[in-house]
């Protein structure tokens, strides 16, 4: 097919059916790309669900001590009234000896309230602990019955094959008694 | 299947004419498709496999007529279809229980396979597309196991889209666009439905391909050589078609058994707790025909080489061919890889057991040596195909059973000399 290109200018190494060759190539590369993406991304979360991104709580029911779960985004939110010894616990810890090092002044906008997203970094099963009667793992936070992780009073990850610590979402104190989650 | 006097007949012939389709089949599985004559029991599994594809698509058929693929329905959906739908019931358990069952005929298929060495050149196209077919159908149940939306099925669903959450950088990115969320939600229901509904007809496509390569060389066979001639054969039809339906039958007697009798002895019983996002249950285990790989995922205990090692465990049975470098198919001739192969069936079950038990104590242990000991069975395999001194291969099929390579029959003593 290409015989009477070449032949015709054999002494040059590329001729001009290369070049439309690989223009033609790249044009249909990249179009195909783009028409390609919008079916892609029809799989990404819709409007509706991004939509429902915030949720608002009201901590003034929380007792000291008391752990309470809320939605945000499908996924449970765990959020403590702590008590100055879990504090205490929480920041008397030699941050080398954790597995992703964070303080826990890091971790928390008020020390006594602790917000984070109840769903282990693992897997997303959903750790034990906020129940009175479940088990907390020795640390006294939270246990992932799932793989066998185990939180700090921070929410830390002390042991098993977590990766990170549980997340703390981007919330807002809206005023004393409430705060603001997404 | 079609003889001369099929042919005989003028609306045969009149399409055989315009589309030979009644010789094509006839070659595949009929008269005009010679096989080694020594196939064994064991080689009834790839067609029994068929058959409960079949009966997959023609139950899920109907069950998606009956089923409502929403978060809030779906559950309640399940529950109408077994209490009011007319047989309902039965469709569901020999769903379910088929998709048990479609794991156990696989899982001895490649045993076999690997027992008599079935992958070896010229046959390792037709082993990979197998794997390919092994890899489809666990999709396939996975999303299958979603759909009716119990507490098993939720957490099934949010663990295992969650090991793409490993992917370094753009793992978490994976994970949302799976999810269409920013958890398991309705909307990964609806595409876990779509994508359970397409897959078994993508796994049809897939046996089409996996039985055209089969029928390039033929089967494998006990003795692991190739057929020296025909007198080595016999036609599919009926020896084999007879040979098929009657293992159809004793495999039937087994499935309606536990389909009537025991229909929730491979289920979990969380699955009839409706899908609850706020709490794990206590003691979560994937389907029995996943614990082994589940297994090898909790004995690592770093979490994107638990991930890899989980896929690698069914992944490097694609590169087996290329592993086992022994000429010598069957383990029959094959003293030390016979006593390997049997090592690595009860490593399997042995993982099988640990993946249903809780990660702690000295299931950790046991865990990580049978892990340890799944991977460490190919290392061995390569370097054993160096090594074995195999024992002496027969002249041809029909030599171990004639003695002397005599023939049962005057009139195949020709091509017999022949060849």
């Amino acid at each position: 097919m290409t015989d009477t290109a070449h032949s015709a200018r054999p002494e040059d190494g590329e001729t001009r059916r290369d070049f439309l060759y690989l223009a033609a190539g790249a044009v249909g590369a990249v179009g195909t790309g783009i028409a390609v993406w919008p079916l892609i991304d029809s799989m990404n979360p819709s409007a509706e669900v991004l939509a429902l991104a915030s949720t608002e709580v009201d901590l003034s029911p929380i007792e000291e001590g008391q752990r309470v779960t809320v939605t945000w985004r499908g996924s449970p939110v765990f959020i403590e009234h702590r008590t100055e010894q879990q504090i205490a616990a929480a920041r008397d810890v030699v941050l080398e000896e954790l597995p992703d090092p964070q303080t826990d002044e890091a971790r928390v906008q008020r020390p006594e309230w602790l917000v984070m997203v109840g769903v282990c970094t693992h897997l997303g099963c959903i750790p034990l602990g906020q129940n009175p009667g479940q088990s907390r793992g020795e640390f006294g936070g939270w246990f992932c019955p799932c793989h066998g992780s185990v939180f700090d009073t921070s929410g830390r990850i002390r042991r098993g094959p977590a990766p990170r610590n549980l997340d703390v979402p981007a919330y807002k104190f809206l005023d004393d008694g409430r705060i603001r989650i997404g | 299947m079609s003889d001369k006097g099929m042919m005989n007949n003028p609306v045969i012939r009149w399409i055989e004419y315009r589309m030979p389709i009644f010789s094509f089949l006839n070659h595949s599985v009929g008269t005009e498709y010679p096989s080694p004559k020594n196939l064994s029991y064991w080689w009834n599994f790839g067609s029994l496999a068929g058959i409960v594809l079949v009966i997959m698509i023609v139950t899920g058929i109907l069950l998606a007529m009956q089923y409502t693929p929403h978060a809030d329905h779906a559950f309640d959906s399940v529950e109408r279809i077994m209490r009011d739908v007319n047989s309902g019931w039965l469709l569901r358990y020999l769903h379910t229980n088929g998709g048990s069952f479609f794991f156990i005929l696989v899982y001895i298929h490649v045993f076999r396979g690997m027992y008599y060495g079935s992958y070896k050149e010229p046959r390792e196209l037709l082993w990979i597309l197998g794997v390919i077919i092994l890899l489809i159908m666990m999709a396939t149940a996975f999303m299958g196991y979603v759909l009716p939306w119990g507490q098993m099925s939720f957490w099934a669903a949010k663990v295992i889209t969650n090991l793409f959450s490993a992917v370094p950088w753009i793992g978490d990115w994976i994970v949302t666009w799976l999810w269409g969320g920013f958890t398991v939600g309705n909307p990964t229901l609806n595409r876990f439905y779509s994508l359970h509904y397409l897959l078994p007809f993508v796994l049809v496509a897939l046996v089409v391909l996996h039985i055209w390569a089969l029928h390039q060389f033929g089967s494998n066979n006990p003795l692991g050589i190739e057929a020296k001639g025909p007198q080595d054969k016999i036609p599919f039809h009926p020896y084999y078609t007879v040979k098929d339906l009657y293992g159809m039958g004793v495999f039937l007697l087994v499935f309606f058994a536990v389909v009537f009798f025991a229909p929730n002895l491979l289920g979990e019983p969380d699955n009839y707790i409706e899908a609850n996002p706020l709490a794990t249950p206590a003691h979560i285990v994937p389907e029995w025909y996943f614990m082994p790989y589940y297994a090898i995922l909790r004995s690592i205990p770093q979490k994107l080489l638990g991930v890899i090692a989980m896929f690698g465990s069914l992944l490097i049975l694609l590169v087996l061919p290329w592993i086992d470098r022994s000429p010598v198919k069957s383990a029959r001739f094959r003293p030390v890889y016979k006593w390997l192969f049997w090592v690595f069936v009860v490593v399997c079950f042995v993982l099988g057991y640990i993946g249903a038990k809780p990660p702690e104590g000295v299931y950790v242990v046991v865990g990580r040596i049978a892990t340890a000991a799944y991977f460490l069975f190919f290392v061995v395999v390569y370097f054993l195909s160096y090594i074995e001194r195999p024992k002496p291969l027969p002249a041809s099929i029909s030599e171990p059973v004639l003695k002397g390579g005599g023939s049962p029959a005057g009139a195949q003593a020709k091509p017999m000399e022949k060849a």
